[in-house]
């Protein structure tokens, strides 16, 4: 089912000139109205008329995190002041954070981009979601909520937290969905089972949306088994309207990214050359609707790929995998590049391994990985746990190439994380 | 016989866990019986003999423990020299594999049992029931 049919399987050729018109125009929009895109466009000799072909966005600077905050809070907005309605901010942890800016008709078309997502993965009036998320600066609770809420369903905006609330709140209204970070699907799991809870069998759970973090396919498959739900993977950032922007349909095989919004490009983040589809890349979005504050080229530092074909839902927005990983969250050790996305696909394989993990970074050569071991399978025998921890390393260093230090852990010590998580903790700029 | 149930309670080495664990038993009124650890390097398990078993088991779990319960051998031990060879003798001439012992004083020091830990229970009480011990 759709939710908007014409939209969501228009054929590629069409799609491409929805494209370019909509490229176009809002390329000239930012050049009329913020003076930082007109300087850039000046600078480099390139005329707003010049954009012939969707190739040609590639003469188009890129935009970064940098740009957006040293425009802080106004300097990006392409419409009157008078005109925007809401504004969030992206999580500054280096002080001053992203503002965005949203007009009534953002909201609206951000809510559509949602209530596609959700429809496509079932949701339906008669559905309850619980919305984990946190609600007010952050986009991750607003925006789908009101996607939700014009698809009909029963929204409980519980945001995260106070555990024994959301596990009642789930009983007593019956929620058959949870928009929640995997971080705390996974804590949430643990008390759960701390307190007989069987999801299966108590709850009235079908499908969990996950965003906000990368988690590993791994770690998707822990949190369905334990809920007997299938989890969809959902992919979205403050600067293009937070979720919405890339979701996967019931097929789970990679997430559709609305490419009637948004131009999906896959560089190279060290040539900023192109690459070819299937291969790794950073994604870079140009949001071709906002109003408020459209943004051109903006490097997300997120890698992903495009997934070559057409998917047989019939949709065709093309799909880009799961979130490998953030050129941000990479870390050296013993020279050797390694992304915490490796650990956690490693560690969710295993058997015994529980949900908490945190890798710490000793020194330039040394990391140690913290797992919390699973509670239902420890029998007590001492041996049976050394072979656990050597089983971890050894599937470890075959991926990373480096032999971390594992440490067992007892499930419920490591620090738990009810939004996005910390998993790695560096101890060396300390 | 009656099995004889050995509580593990997965622990890491670091000061503050035993405390913990042990206020669970004070606080619930389950007395302990025998108790040891097995660790090596950063974690163990600690070992214990309970009166209330399952009220202990389902306290810890409550309590976030990761707690796990298994059948021993509960070896009767006369309080007499020699007995001690005597049992060890009997359970090496039938091959079986001991994992960990610790003992368990009842009452009046007069009897104490062998806490064993094996890898097969049953088998393990198959190979030694004609032989001159009393076990549990």
């Amino acid at each position: 089912m759709f939710w908007q049919q014409e939209s969501e399987t228009i054929e590629r050729k069409r799609l491409e000139e929805l494209q370019l018109g909509r490229l176009q125009a809002v390329v000239r929009r930012v050049y009329e109205n913020v003076p930082f895109y007109r300087k850039q466009f000046d600078e480099r000799g390139l005329a707003p008329g010049s954009i012939a072909t969707l190739a040609d966005a590639r003469k188009i600077p890129f935009t970064t995190k940098e740009d957006i905050l040293a425009h802080y809070p106004f300097g990006l907005l392409a419409v009157p002041r008078e005109e925007i309605v809401r504004v969030h901010t992206s999580s500054g942890t280096t002080g001053k954070p992203k503002a965005i800016f949203f007009t009534k008709s953002d909201i609206d078309r951000g809510a559509d981009l949602i209530a596609r997502c959700l429809t496509m993965t079932g949701m339906r009036k008669n559905d309850v979601l619980q919305n984990m998320m946190t609600y007010g600066l952050f986009t991750g609770a607003l925006v789908m909520h009101y996607g939700a809420e014009k698809v009909g369903v029963l929204i409980v905006p519980a945001g995260p937290g106070n555990t024994d609330r959301q596990i009642t709140l789930m009983q007593d209204f019956k929620t058959t969905a949870i928009h929640i970070t995997p971080s705390y699907a996974l804590y949430l799991a643990d008390v759960l089972d701390r307190k007989g809870i069987d999801p299966r069998r108590d709850l009235s759970l079908k499908r969990a949306y996950m965003g906000a973090e990368p988690y590993s396919e791994e770690t998707r498959k822990k949190i369905e088994q334990f809920y007997g739900i299938d989890v969809y993977n959902s992919y979205g950032l403050s600067e293009m309207n937070g979720p919405g922007v890339a979701f996967e349909c019931e097929r789970k095989e990679g997430m559709h990214l609305w490419e009637d919004n948004f131009l999906l490009e896959i560089i190279d983040p060290e040539t900023d050359e192109p690459v070819s589809d299937g291969q790794k890349g950073e994604i870079v979005l140009t949001s071709l609707c906002r109003e408020g504050m459209p943004i051109l080229r903006y490097r997300t530092r997120d890698l992903t790929a495009v997934l070559p074909g057409p998917c047989p839902c019939g949709r065709s927005h093309r799909r880009i995998s799961r979130i490998f990983g953030r050129t941000d969250d990479m870390f050296i050790v013993k020279g050797v590049n390694i992304f915490p996305q490796q650990i956690e696909n490693i560690l969710m394989g295993v058997k015994g391994v529980a949900q908490n993990y945190q890798i710490v970074l000793e020194s330039l050569d040394h990391m140690t990985v913290q797992v919390e071991i699973a509670r239902d399978l420890f029998d007590g025998n001492v041996t049976h746990l050394v072979k656990l921890q050597n089983v971890i390393t050894d599937r470890l260093k075959n991926e990373i190439l480096v032999k971390p230090k594992v440490e067992l852990h007892e499930p419920g010590t490591l620090p738990v994380f009810e939004g996005k998580a910390k998993r790695v903790i560096d101890k060396r700029t300390l | 016989m009656a099995a004889l149930l050995q509580l593990s309670v997965f622990a890491e080495n670091r000061p503050g866990r035993l405390e913990k664990m042990t206020k669970v038993f004070a606080d619930e009124g389950i007395n302990i019986l025998a108790i040891y650890i097995s660790s090596i390097g950063d974690f163990g398990a600690v070992k214990l003999i309970v009166d209330k078993t399952d009220e202990a088991a389902r306290s810890l779990k409550e309590k976030g423990f990761t707690v796990s319960l298994n059948e021993v051998l509960g070896i009767e031990l006369e309080d007499r020299p020699g007995m001690l060879y005597e049992v060890v003798r009997v359970l090496g001439k039938h091959a079986i594999n001991v994992e960990n012992i610790h003992v368990l004083v009842i009452e009046s020091r007069h009897t104490a049992y062998l806490i064993v830990e094996v890898e097969d229970v049953a088998a393990a009480k198959e190979l030694l029931k004609n032989e001159p011990i009393r076990f549990y």
